[in-house]
């Protein structure tokens, strides 16, 4: 077994930390979306949401229950789908 | 036929399936036994995440939770699937490109201390201890109710078909196995959910069927709102409690669910880092199945039950005695009165049983004109709702069957993927990893198999006598897998100025203030009394012990990034160790080094 590195050392390219912070960004993005369907419109904005009626009762609860866990859905895949595109991009892709 | 029969051939069968595919996936090496040989599709791996991570708390306790504190409560909705965005961005292919093992094996080589690498598996082990002991006690009851055996029997009977599967197959037998599992446990809960759905609602869809239209025209949820309100309850779509405590509950489960070690691992099973993105997205669509029906089976129940105890409308006559105990319709209460866990007692002797709140105002007015003294149904576990909905709203005897196989299926998936857990952070992070690292793949594997053993010994004797704190467990499990292993895996990754001071440091913080904080109000290692504050009236603004893993998570980060400021860098071979993680290229390279 090897020790610490898991691959021969490679000096960090520009192209690597352009990457990095790409890839950061696009993780940035997504998390203000979680954040903004789950505790935003389930939670703390559900009182603004109200006058929006969904089957009996309103959108925050649609969210809180339903709503945010098909938006979680696609924002993994749209994560999935953009970071394999971002690889190619850059040439970190697997061989 | 009758139900035992039923019950008995549907249990039987699904433990024939796992066994068979054990036979089939046995493990060779240790890269089979703790990584499947990493050879799992994308796809596979996705539906062997969710069974492992839909437990008996998903399957029988979720919905029962939502039924009779309605929104407040879709905090377990929102928590349990968020998580998976967490581990999808944050952290699953990041450690799949490192390409080792266990979690603490990250720790401990990201952190170059093997300090690190301790306090993460003790943080593993006592999460993952005390989940199984939930589960294991969840095989019992499962047993005891449908197959009429005592609870110890019906444990040893679980105990022998996962050590069939797990001990031999590792985690290529235990995936095969969870894929088989996941298929059992999503049809026995979304049939019965169906037949609910079209009974009330017309709609075949329970999760469309819950904003439908019932029969009479109302929406589903307006009139669920309008017969609980009637009997003195809570509006079921109105928010009631503290909106603050509600999101951190929700912000700990999440960050709780991206640290749970026997989650994490699943992820290390995926042939490519790519993979592993997609991955988590699948498990979380075969997760979003039970998620999405997960509410409608609440409302659904909830008005079902209302409804049969107050068959002429919550203004007219209740229910009588007399119908309890000789209508069809009603035998599920006898059924689930002899399991201690439903009671009802007719207090004013008028032969009718009236289920209302007793400490509602308008109720108690109500009650005094006429002649009520008191709720008289005195006793429902929420556990019991999804096992017993079937029966409630008369389902055919198959459909009995098949939920009394996806009870079991759910509870010992989760069993099995907690228990390589266990059994890899013993054998590889404690043996190889500490005493003896010279130690031959034969007899690595060899250490694990005892592990596993040993593991499965503990957990079926923790599950025949459970200690009285098991449910309050859960909480801790979470709370530690909040506190101290997600931050440290996060900070391991996206900082490359974090050092082995700040992140020991940052995790004993974290996890000795959450456990602090727990005991607190739980009282010191769960012995009743010895408690100084309680949920209702927590220490710090309204943050019950149950939320305080947010909390502990923030503690972690913090301490860490301050020590690492006042502490040197890490060494150079550190920082290119977090730059090659961070880059999917060469991901093969990074697992052939075993």
């Amino acid at each position: 077994m090897s020790d610490h590195t898991t691959e021969p050392s490679q000096a960090v390219s520009k192209e690597d930390t352009v990457y990095w912070s790409a890839n950061v960004r696009i993780i940035t993005i997504c998390l203000v979306i979680w954040a903004l369907v789950s505790f935003g419109f389930g939670i703390f904005l559900r009182p603004l949401l109200s006058w929006i009626e969904v089957g009996g009762t309103d959108l925050g609860f649609w969210f809180a229950q339903q709503g945010s866990i098909l938006v979680f859905l696609a924002l993994i895949f749209f994560y999935a789908w953009r970071m394999n595109k971002l690889d190619r991009q850059y040439g970190v892709d697997e061989e | 036929m009758d139900q035992f029969t039923l019950n008995l051939i549907f249990v039987g069968a699904s433990f024939a399936l796992y066994i068979g595919i054990a036979v089939w996936a046995r493990a060779g090496s240790t890269s089979e036994f703790y990584a499947a040989g990493r050879g799992i599709h994308p796809v596979t791996n996705g539906m062997a995440t969710a069974a492992d991570w839909m437990s008996a708390a998903s399957f029988i306790s979720m919905a029962g939770l939502i039924a009779f504190t309605g929104y407040d409560n879709s905090t377990y909705l929102m928590g349990w699937t968020g998580g998976y965005v967490l581990l999808a961005l944050l952290l699953a292919p990041y450690l799949r490109k490192f390409g080792k093992f266990t979690v603490p094996e990250f720790i401990g080589d990201r952190f170059y201390s093997p300090t690190a690498r301790l306090v993460a598996v003790v943080s593993l082990l006592v999460a993952s201890i005390t989940y199984v002991i939930g589960q294991m006690t969840g095989v019992g009851v499962a047993f005891g109710r449908f197959l009429e055996v005592d609870n110890t029997t019906g444990l040893l009977i679980g105990a022998v078909v996962v050590f069939a599967y797990a001990v031999f197959g590792g985690m290529k037998g235990v995936t095969y196995t969870q894929v088989a599992q996941y298929c059992v446990l999503i049809s026995a809960y979304t049939i019965p959910a169906i037949f609910i759905s079209l009974q009330l609602t017309g709609n075949p869809v329970p999760a469309l069927g819950l904003f439908s239209d019932t029969a009479s025209g109302v929406p589903l949820l307006e009139k669920l709102n309008q017969i609980v309100t009637d009997l003195g309850f809570n509006a079921y779509t109105e928010h009631h409690g503290d909106t603050f405590n509600m999101a951190l509950f929700t912000l700990s489960l999440m960050i709780g669910t991206a640290g749970l070690p026997h989650v994490i691992m699943r992820f290390f099973t995926v042939p490519k880092v790519s993979d592993a993105r997609w991955s988590a997205g699948w498990a979380l669509v075969f997760i979003a199945l039970l998620y999405l029906t997960a509410p409608a089976v609440g409302a659904m129940a909830r008005l079902n039950i209302t409804e049969q105890f107050w068959p002429n409308g919550t203004d007219g006559e209740a229910v009588a005695v007399e119908t309890i105990a000789e209508d069809p319709e009603y035998d599920w209460m006898a059924t689930w009165q002899q399991t201690g866990l439903l009671g009802w007692e007719d207090k004013n002797n008028d032969g009718r049983i009236q289920y209302y709140n007793d400490n509602a105002p308008a109720m108690q007015e109500r009650a005094a004109a006429a002649g009520w003294e008191g709720n008289e149904l005195t006793n429902f576990n929420n556990d019991i709702l999804v096992l017993a909905n079937p029966e409630i709203a008369n389902l055919p005897g198959w459909v009995i069957g098949l939920v009394a196989a996806g009870g079991l299926a759910a509870a010992l998936s989760t069993a099995a993927g907690l228990l390589l857990a266990i059994s890899s952070a013993v054998s590889h992070d404690l043996v190889k990893g500490r005493i003896a690292p010279s130690i031959s793949e034969k007899g690595e594997l060899l250490t694990a198999r005892i592990a596993m053993a040993a593991a499965i010994a503990v957990a079926t004797y923790l599950g025949i006598n459970p200690p009285g704190f098991a449910a309050q467990t859960v909480a801790l499990a979470f709370g530690l897998a909040a506190a101290s292993i997600f931050p440290a895996l996060m900070m391991g990754i996206f900082s490359k100025r974090v050092n082995n001071t700040g992140a020991v440091a940052g995790m004993l913080v974290g996890l000795i203030v959450t456990v602090i904080y727990i005991f607190l109000h739980k009282g010191w290692f769960f012995i009743p009394g010895t408690n100084s504050f309680d949920d209702a009236d927590p220490l710090l603004f309204t943050i019950k012990s149950t939320s305080f893993g947010a909390v502990g998570a923030a503690l972690n980060f913090a301490t860490a990034i301050l020590v690492s400021r006042s502490t040197q860098e890490p060494p150079q071979e550190i920082q290119d160790l977090v730059e090659s993680v961070r880059i999917p290229r060469g991901s093969a390279a990074a697992t052939a080094a075993h």
